[in-house]
């Protein structure tokens, strides 16, 4: 081979390595630039959130969190009764929710026959799919009815004369209230919630659980000893999933909720959440405070979401390190 | 029957019977029949495929958990069909442990992982818990190295160690016959080296199972070695004899390596 020709390759194939160098760093700085998109579009959500409530954060400061009035006559907001409807509706969907999907997820996982299994999975996450207003529908005309007829009687019978909890059970039996929107809220994630459980326990390697078997555990002590374990990440993170559409769930809870913007200690009395608050009164509020405050209350419902995140971060990242990992 | 074990001598610790396993419509077991003899290493060599781990995998009814598969005939343990419906599974695998062919430590601490087997069939005392635990990790050989980390986790241990941690987890619930599946077969030859003199010692106390692809292995640890091929027990017997003078061609075939 001559040298000219030889060199010539050498410089044909420097300037491939400067293109394919060029095309790594573009792809790089693009594929940045999006993962930057996210952090910009939150931090701007969040930064017109807080101009748009300055008004209301002005005028009544820090006591908007704790101060139980909502009178749009008055122009006077305070956003207590919302954040109690929202955390109390989330907590007991979460309550009910949890068990029956971790149920669900167990049995999908570990005692479905197999026929039964693709069906039943594909029927979970079909409910996933239904829209929240169907779910909101259903509540107020089917579901609502059939609580306040058969439900609510028996359960005030047994419950409401036990001393603590009795009050929550007090009230008349209207149907909606605080108590209809959690069931209905806990039956909106309970999709959620199972489905991540069961993929998350599809991951525990089989020859993990055979060794369990092995030693002689039962089938419960293996999920609870080896499988919840393993899947503690995963299971946090469906709960988690579940608690953030609880919150800012807004149709369905519109619907079944009452919309009374005050605080009544039964769970059989009406309340409202903030996401339903929002929904009924961002049509015909009037500029000014009334607006504001609205605003207010969305950037609460943000810090709250926000909150939730790091705690479940926080609870994943300790239970790691008390592992002795 | 060519095939008969010689361990008439011996108590038997296992007595199979007519063994037949499916998978679905396929047949993995084909008329299996012999006795596991008592504090002896039995080795079960065979190529890929051929059954061995199948074999194993219903001596503690571990085929249970999939759907499909299901075993006829007997395997008697202590007089009893262990593959009769009625016998309580969770008491069969207590008995009869298992040790699997990677390494599998609970998602807990090195404590933990041995305590928790002894919690399911045992109460003892905090001291009682405590001396278990050492005398299990003694027998695995594992003690001294872990003896001052025993509430790390048990994932923070190398791979030999975890398979070691594997046997005394085994060996801590006290059975009667411990079943190995190629537990060598991902460990370095020093790890493997270890827990082939840990098999050594075991077998005083243990009825031991073992399969393996080495045949070096078998030679070196084994009583009695069966070689198995396509579902079906070729021969069985002595492990010097069978390997010096094997008594079936398809025998001498596999071990001077002309097939397999």
């Amino acid at each position: 081979m001559s040298e000219p020709s030889e060199s010539a390759g050498i410089d044909l194939h420097a300037r491939q390595v400067a293109k394919f160098r060029l095309q790594d760093k573009f792809f790089h700085y693009s594929t940045q630039l999006f993962a930057l998109v996210v952090l910009a579009s939150l931090l701007g959500i969040l930064v017109s959130l807080a101009i748009e409530a300055w008004p209301s954060l002005k005028a009544f400061g820090p006591d908007f969190l704790w101060t139980n009035v909502w009178s749009v006559p008055d122009d006077e907001y305070g956003a207590l009764a919302a954040i109690y409807g929202t955390v109390v509706t989330s907590v007991l969907a979460l309550l009910i929710g949890v068990p029956i999907s971790f149920g669900i997820a167990l049995f999908l996982t570990e005692t479905c026959p197999l026929w039964l299994r693709r069906p039943l999975g594909t029927a979970i996450e079909l409910l996933a799919g239904i829209p929240s207003i169907v779910y909101g529908i259903w509540g107020l005309f089917v579901f609502a009815p059939l609580f306040a007829e058969y439900f609510q009687p028996p359960l005030q019978n047994l419950l409401g004369e036990v001393p603590v909890i009795g009050s929550w059970f007090s009230g008349p039996p209207i149907g909606i209230g605080i108590l209809t929107a959690s069931l209905v809220l806990s039956m909106m994630i309970i999709p959620f919630i199972a489905s991540v459980m069961r993929d998350v326990f599809e991951t525990v390697p089989h020859v993990l659980k055979e060794s369990a078997y092995g030693i002689g555990c039962t089938t419960w002590e293996v999920v609870r000893n080896i499988v919840l374990p393993y899947t503690r990440v995963g299971v946090i993170g469906g709960i988690m999933l579940g608690l953030g559409r609880a919150l800012g769930e807004t149709m369905a809870v519109t619907f079944v909720i009452g919309n009374a913007n005050r605080i009544i200690p039964s769970l059989f009395a009406p309340g409202t959440s903030i996401a339903s608050t929002l929904a009924n009164e961002f049509g015909e509020a009037d500029p000014g405070l009334h607006i504001a405050s609205l605003f207010a209350l969305g950037l609460v419902l943000f810090v709250i979401t926000f909150i939730v995140l790091a705690i479940s971060r926080w609870l994943i990242s300790r239970s790691m390190g008390s592992e002795g990992l | 029957m060519s095939d008969q074990a010689t361990t008439s001598s011996q108590e038997a610790a296992l007595l199979v019977r007519n063994l037949n396993f499916f998978y679905g419509d396929f047949k993995g077991l084909n008329n299996i029949n012999m006795d596991i003899a008592r504090n002896k290493v039995t080795a079960f060599i065979g190529p890929s495929g051929c059954g061995k781990s199948t074999l194993l995998r219903t001596f503690n009814r571990m085929y249970d958990l999939y759907p499909g598969q299901r075993a006829e005939g007997e395997i008697l343990f202590n007089g009893k069909n262990l593959l009769d419906k009625r016998q309580d599974v969770n008491l069969v695998r207590a008995k009869i442990g298992m040790v699997f062919q990677k390494p599998t430590p609970f998602p807990m601490t090195i404590y933990e992982n041995i305590a928790f087997g002894v919690r399911l069939y045992d109460r003892l005392s905090k001291s009682a818990m405590d001396d278990r635990v050492e005398w299990a990790l003694k027998k695995a050989a594992l003690w001294g190295e872990v003896k001052d980390k025993l509430q790390q986790n048990g994932l923070s241990l190398s791979g030999g160690q975890q398979q070691r941690l594997c046997i005394a987890r085994a060996v801590a619930v006290k059975p009667d016959v411990v079943l190995l599946d190629e537990p060598t077969s991902a460990l370095d030859p020093i790890s493997t080296a270890k827990i082939e003199e840990l098999i050594y010692e075991l077998k005083n106390e243990y009825t031991i199972a073992i399969v393996t692809h080495n045949m070096q292995q078998a030679a070196r640890i084994s009583d009695f070695t069966a070689f198995m091929y396509l579902g079906e027990l070729i021969e069985m017997g002595d492990t010097d004899q069978l390997f010096l003078k094997p008594k079936i061609k398809q025998t001498e075939d596999y071990i001077t390596g002309r097939f397999g």
